[in-house]
């Protein structure tokens, strides 16, 4: 973030199809300037939806938008501070790339010697100068990505709304794209809103992310404290691997709370808030730890029969189950370079975490 | 030495055979295929092609080939009536493919991007003109022009031309829409153009090809045209199918032969023309 100054502010907007489809339920958040800003949520949750709003393609069916200090509602898509690069990239297919880059300038009336000169830099900065003479038949996917890139960042928008970038683009490249965009990001220092349904995208590259769910928001916290801290069952499944289990609050001893988890037993575990009644247990995979031996009594644990193994290369996921049928996700890197496999089906091992891994989800 | 052990090895015994039987999808090596090919090649083409050569026989009549003359050619250029049928034809036939073709694009453009009530019903009834018997549209034109008053001649045969044609335009462009992103519009607009210079750089660009083929279709259905223009042509208004079709009752004469060649050659040049302008736009940006 370069400044704290809020560029987008988005009041209470809902926008709903007909009478029964709510795409978007009293979204209310602010996008401060230079933020590299995620919208991620499995597909219909609405997060495109919001950014068309943001870009102008939707009106809300109520509350308000206002970026850069000016309420949008009745602005047109053409007279907002903002550009979008689109989920198919949308590159006009009857013009060269340098005369997809310059479209913008030229329909707006920028003379053409500064035309041509933006139109240079922008190739420029995505790397595509070579390729201003192309026709976007003779482009890659991600040829074609970084003229749209380009041709959204020519106009200097205030902000850069990005549609499911990198979706079409190969893991490989998805990768490479990932953080130059990010090193783009930084370079240019326009706001990015970026919508995605890939949760490594949206925490490798973001600042903020909000995670939604069926047209609510459900959190807006940086990656980490979104990995980490999750406010709720969905976004704790969302994010990455989790373990979850039902329990409920069985008391509460000062800093501590004493959790009934099902088919796992009693446990305690630091808390600081004022959960009761049913509540989620959630442990990440990777917070926890196989044993052949008992494992200290300071850690949470329990133990069971390995019933299914995934290699993934780096790492390995465990599956065990315990006598009362509970099944639990243990990732475990593969640190030795070895074939062998550490454990195998059928193997009795000891699990464990320590207490303060645990999450506590009211919701 | 990998290499060498693997050619050791027992070598299956290749199958010697000049000509490897058709692969399923090799259609154009299956006899009875071709003689389909050949079949269709002259019933469709050998009576054009006896028609070009016989405008070039030096005979009165078109049954044996009696040596090159151009001379009928000269007669067809020199027939005053022949001509003006022919340049009122051909007068139609701009005046019909320009309207219609706006007209069509505009329906096509239309039934391809909005949702209005009665939709299903307004195509059914666009796409009358296609389906309903020429002959009854023909009489009901005729009435028409009778009821309302107007003279029979160029513009009621125009306007009919313009009614049977649009309809045509309008489902070739609606079927070249089919295929258009339209996030390349909300690009446009998302770029700073307004909905004008939105349709001009972007929209019509991409209908283009749709829109030739639409007003070739437009240009030839009036140009041949013989029932609706029979019915809706007054005194003094006779295009040149009708014109032709008047002297073929009097006898078949090379000087017919000789008119319909050149009519031939025409229709030839405006596809290929306007199939390499087609080609080449579609390489080149049109937008300014």
């Amino acid at each position: 973030m370069k400044n704290g100054n809020t560029i987008i502010s988005i009041r209470n907007i809902s926008k709903r199809f007909g009478a029964s489809v709510v795409a978007v339920d009293n979204a209310h958040f602010d996008i401060a300037e230079g933020e590299f800003f995620a919208l991620l949520g499995p597909s219909g949750c609405g997060k495109t939806t919001l950014l068309r709003m943001l870009a102008g393609f939707e009106n809300p069916t109520e509350g308000e938008i206002v970026i850069d200090g000016q309420v949008m509602e009745g602005v047109d898509p053409d007279k907002r501070p903002v550009n979008m690069v689109f989920q198919s990239y949308a590159v006009f297919p009857h013009m060269s790339v340098e005369r997809n880059v310059g479209y913008g300038l030229r329909v707006t009336g920028v003379p053409a010697d500064e035309t041509k000169r933006r139109v240079q830099e922008a190739l420029e900065l995505v790397k595509m100068e070579r390729f201003a003479g192309r026709m976007p038949s003779q482009l890659s996917g991600g040829q074609r990505q970084r003229v749209a890139l380009a041709r959204a960042l020519v106009k200097r928008p205030k902000v850069l709304l990005l549609d499911e970038p990198l979706s079409a683009l190969d893991a490989k490249l998805r990768e490479a794209m990932q953080l130059e965009l990010v090193r783009l990001q930084q370079s240019v220092g326009i706001t990015f809103v970026i919508v995605t349904h890939d949760q490594d995208e949206a925490l490798s590259m973001a600042n903020r992310i909000a995670v939604m769910e069926s047209g609510k928001v459900r959190q807006i916290a940086p990656p980490a404290d979104l990995y980490e801290f999750p406010n709720c069952k969905f976004v704790a499944d969302f994010i990455g691997k989790m373990n979850l289990f039902e329990g409920k609050v069985a008391g509460v001893s000062g800093d501590q709370i004493v959790l009934e988890a099902k088919g796992i037993g009693r446990i305690t575990v630091p808390y600081s808030g004022s959960a009761q009644g049913n509540v989620g247990i959630a442990v990440r995979p990777e917070k926890m730890r196989l044993d052949h031996g008992q494992p200290p009594s300071d850690r949470v644990s329990l133990r069971g029969r390995v019933t299914e193994l995934a290699y993934y290369g780096d790492e390995s996921n465990v599956f065990l189950e315990n006598e009362t049928g509970v099944t639990v996700n243990v990732n475990v890197p593969n640190e030795a370079r070895t074939t062998n496999s550490a454990f195998a089906i059928g193997d009795e091992l000891w699990l464990s975490w320590n207490p303060a891994d645990t999450l506590v989800l009211t919701e | 030495m990998a290499a060498d052990i693997a050619i050791a090895g027992p070598v299956p015994a290749r199958r010697v055979s000049r000509r490897p039987r058709p692969t399923p999808l090799e259609y154009g090596r299956k006899r009875w295929l071709q003689g389909v090919v050949a079949l269709n090649l002259i019933f469709l083409y050998f009576p054009i092609v006896s028609l070009i050569a016989f405008s070039f026989n030096d005979s009165k009549r078109n049954v044996t080939w009696q040596g090159f003359t151009l001379k009928y050619y000269d007669q067809a250029f020199h027939n005053s009536g022949l001509q003006e049928a022919f340049l009122r034809s051909i007068g139609i036939a701009l005046t019909s493919t320009v309207l219609s073709t706006a007209i069509g694009a505009l329906l096509g453009l239309a039934i391809y991007r909005y949702r209005f009530p009665l939709k299903g019903p307004f195509e059914g009834l666009i796409y009358l003109p296609i389906v309903i018997p020429e002959i009854c549209m023909a009489m009901a034109m005729r009435s028409y022009f009778g009821a309302m008053n107007i003279p029979l001649g160029f513009l009621t045969i125009a306007i009919s031309h313009i009614a049977f044609s649009f309809p045509f335009v309008a489902v070739v462009v609606r079927s070249r829409m089919s295929g258009f992103d339209e996030s390349l519009e909300e690009a446009s607009r998302d770029l700073g153009a307004s909905p004008w210079q939105t349709f001009f750089y972007v929209t019509l660009p991409y209908m283009t090809p749709g829109i030739i083929a639409g007003a070739l279709l437009a240009f030839t259905l009036s140009l041949d045209d013989y029932v609706i223009t029979q019915f809706t042509s007054g005194p003094g208004s006779t295009t040149f199918p009708v014109k032709i079709y008047s002297m073929v009752r009097q006898s078949v004469t090379p000087e017919v032969n000789a008119a319909s060649t050149v009519l031939i050659v025409l229709t030839l040049t405006v596809t290929i023309v306007a199939m390499w302008v087609q080609s080449r736009s579609g390489n080149k940006s049109i937008a300014s």
